[in-house]
């Protein structure tokens, strides 16, 4: 996994927004005044006919079009990698997951959505005992999933979220007590 | 019944002769109700003028409504979007849709805006557009007025949008209108100096105010037409008068009128319902006329590209079709460039537009006096 999908969509993981180091010490041969003039026009020119040319490419090619049109393609409904829907605790096949309980997430949320409820297991150990996860408070900042060390939950693809109970929006994310690897 | 029955003759001869007339003599709705009047001349002028007015008011609303639905489309896709797609097959009656909402909005008038101006401003683009549209010729006999100064008037008539951007924005007591208000008048007067010389470029080359006559000396195929008949220069100041139009247009790069981020919506922030739409229209109207107006003095008017698929009476569909693709350039920059500052915009007119027209007009001199140019 990358890091750009481990915690959705971060503009600063994204290389292509990175600043390149300004150059210094390199100095420009000068230019007479009419030279200074004729390169601002011609330049000028150049970069407004590269900026139609871009959109002119994406005019004729339809299909480069993102927008999805949303209840009628529901089945075939496309989900971009970056999307952040509710926050969702993944399991394996066994139905374990990855939380040790370390509560860190719940200290990042700036909305106090989680509860971790941790408890003790036969050894003494601290295992997670109940995650509590409120929908209704939640942003989708997901600070939680990045204060995670342990990779244990993820911002899920989920959206249709609405519902007329406002109970259901408080949930328990993991399915059973402990960890898969105690 | 034998009225109605009169009247439907007469309408069946009237498109017997728009469809078997022959439309490179005269315009043959005219010469029908003129036949129809006889002797009693100014009821046929009085009948005419009618026909022409509702022609124009006609053309006016469908253009801009289709060009508000085509503008919307050609920015969605050229921004990875669809555009409007629900209302109808792929959105068709957006702007129908739009405008029906438009129209019975609630038109709110501020406490403290100038009753008036603020009344009398949204009429006067519209105006305008009227008064060029009469004289925009769509075909050699479909022109509501040729007058002798034709390219003079337009020239004159076009500064009444400004006009009416400016008293609307003073008029509705807001800072903001106020200031948009300011900038669309510097822009104005600054970028109209070289439309007029892009304009008189083609009066110098081609030796006519009257549209018609322009038209005219461009016959005979697409290298008879100015933008190619002068060798570059032509292309040049076909440029300078898509820019120049832009401009006066306040269309984007040029839009800092109406500058949402900056200024709310500009010179139309008071406005509301009706009176927004007619700012609206006007906006759109304008577009068509300077797109045909481009058509008109570098493109050959109603010409086809070549001299052997003129047919009379068909030279409309010429005239729309470049008209279409300059209303499409339009488009494409909107969609493409982003917005000058205020600064920018002005050193770009008076320090690179102006004296660039000005050696392009001293050029076009030379060309002609040398003969360099194609043709005769
Ligand atoms: S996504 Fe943000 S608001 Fe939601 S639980 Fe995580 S930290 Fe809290
Ligand atoms: S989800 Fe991660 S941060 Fe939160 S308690 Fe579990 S292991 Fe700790």
């Amino acid at each position: 996994m990358t890091e750009v999908d481990k915690h959705g969509s971060r503009p600063q993981n994204l290389g292509a927004f990175e600043r390149e180091p300004e150059k210094q010490d390199e100095e420009k041969p000068k230019q007479g005044m009419i030279a200074r003039y004729c390169s601002l026009i011609f330049g000028g020119t150049k970069s407004l006919l590269t900026g139609m040319k871009v959109t002119i490419f994406t005019f004729l090619n339809p299909k480069s079009t993102v927008t999805q049109q949303y209840p009628e393609n529901k089945d075939t409904l496309e989900m971009k990698e970056r999307f952040r829907g509710q926050v969702i605790m993944p399991h394996n096949e066994d139905g374990e997951h990855n939380c040790t309980a370390c509560t860190l997430c719940e200290k990042a949320c700036p909305n106090g959505s989680i509860n971790v409820l941790p408890t003790k297991n036969i050894a003494g150990k601290k295992i997670l005992g109940k995650y509590i996860y409120r929908l209704d408070t939640c942003t989708i900042c997901a600070l939680c999933v990045e204060a995670c060390p342990f990779d244990a939950i993820r911002m899920g693809q989920d959206f249709e979220l609405a519902t007329l109970n406002k109970d259901s929006l408080e949930l328990v994310l993991n399915k059973k007590e402990g960890r898969w690897k105690s | 019944m034998s009225f109605f029955g009169t009247i439907w003759d007469g309408v069946g001869e009237m498109f017997d002769a728009i469809f078997n007339g022959d439309w490179s003599k005269e315009n043959q709705i005219g010469a029908t109700v003129r036949g129809w009047c006889g002797e009693n001349e100014t009821l046929a002028d009085w009948i005419n003028a009618g026909i022409s007015l509702a022609t124009l008011a006609a053309i006016a609303s469908l253009s801009a409504m289709v060009l508000v639905y085509f503008e919307r489309k050609v920015s969605g896709h050229m921004q990875r979007r669809l555009g409007p797609m629900r209302t109808g097959p792929h959105g068709i009656f957006q702007t129908l849709a739009d405008g029906i909402k438009l129209f019975f909005k609630e038109g709110f008038r501020p406490k403290s805006a100038d009753f008036f101006t603020y009344y009398l401003a949204p009429f006067i683009p519209m105006m305008g557009s009227f008064m060029i549209l009469a004289v925009i010729p769509f075909d050699q006999h479909l022109q509501v007025a040729n007058p002798e100064l034709g390219i003079i008037y337009v020239a004159a008539v076009a500064g009444l949008a400004g006009f009416g951007l400016i008293i609307g924005a003073w008029g509705s007591n807001n800072k903001y209108s106020l200031l948009s208000g300011m900038r669309s008048g510097a822009q104005m007067i600054s970028y109209e100096v070289s439309l007029l010389l892009a304009i008189l470029l083609i009066v110098l080359v081609s030796g006519h105010t009257n549209l018609q006559e322009i038209i005219k000396t461009q016959e005979g195929g697409i290298f008879n037409w100015w933008i190619f008949k002068l060798p570059v220069l032509g292309l040049i100041s076909f440029v300078f008068f898509i820019i120049t139009t832009n401009a006066e247009l306040n269309r984007t790069p040029f839009d800092l009128s109406e500058a949402e981020s900056e200024l709310g919506a500009g010179f139309h922030t008071e406005y509301s319902g009706i009176c927004f739409s007619m700012f609206f229209l006007a906006e759109y109207v304008n577009m068509l006329i300077a797109a045909s107006l481009a058509t008109t003095l570098f493109l050959g008017g109603w010409h086809a590209p070549h001299p052997g698929l003129d047919y009379p009476g068909l030279g409309w569909l010429w005239f729309g079709a470049k008209t279409s693709c300059i209303i499409f350039l339009y488009f494409w920059f909107r969609w493409t460039f982003p917005r000058l500052r205020i600064d920018q915009m002005m050193d770009f007119e008076w320090r690179f537009l102006l004296p660039a027209s000005m050696v392009s007009l001293l050029l076009a001199g030379v060309f002609m006096s040398m003969g360099w140019y194609i043709g005769d």
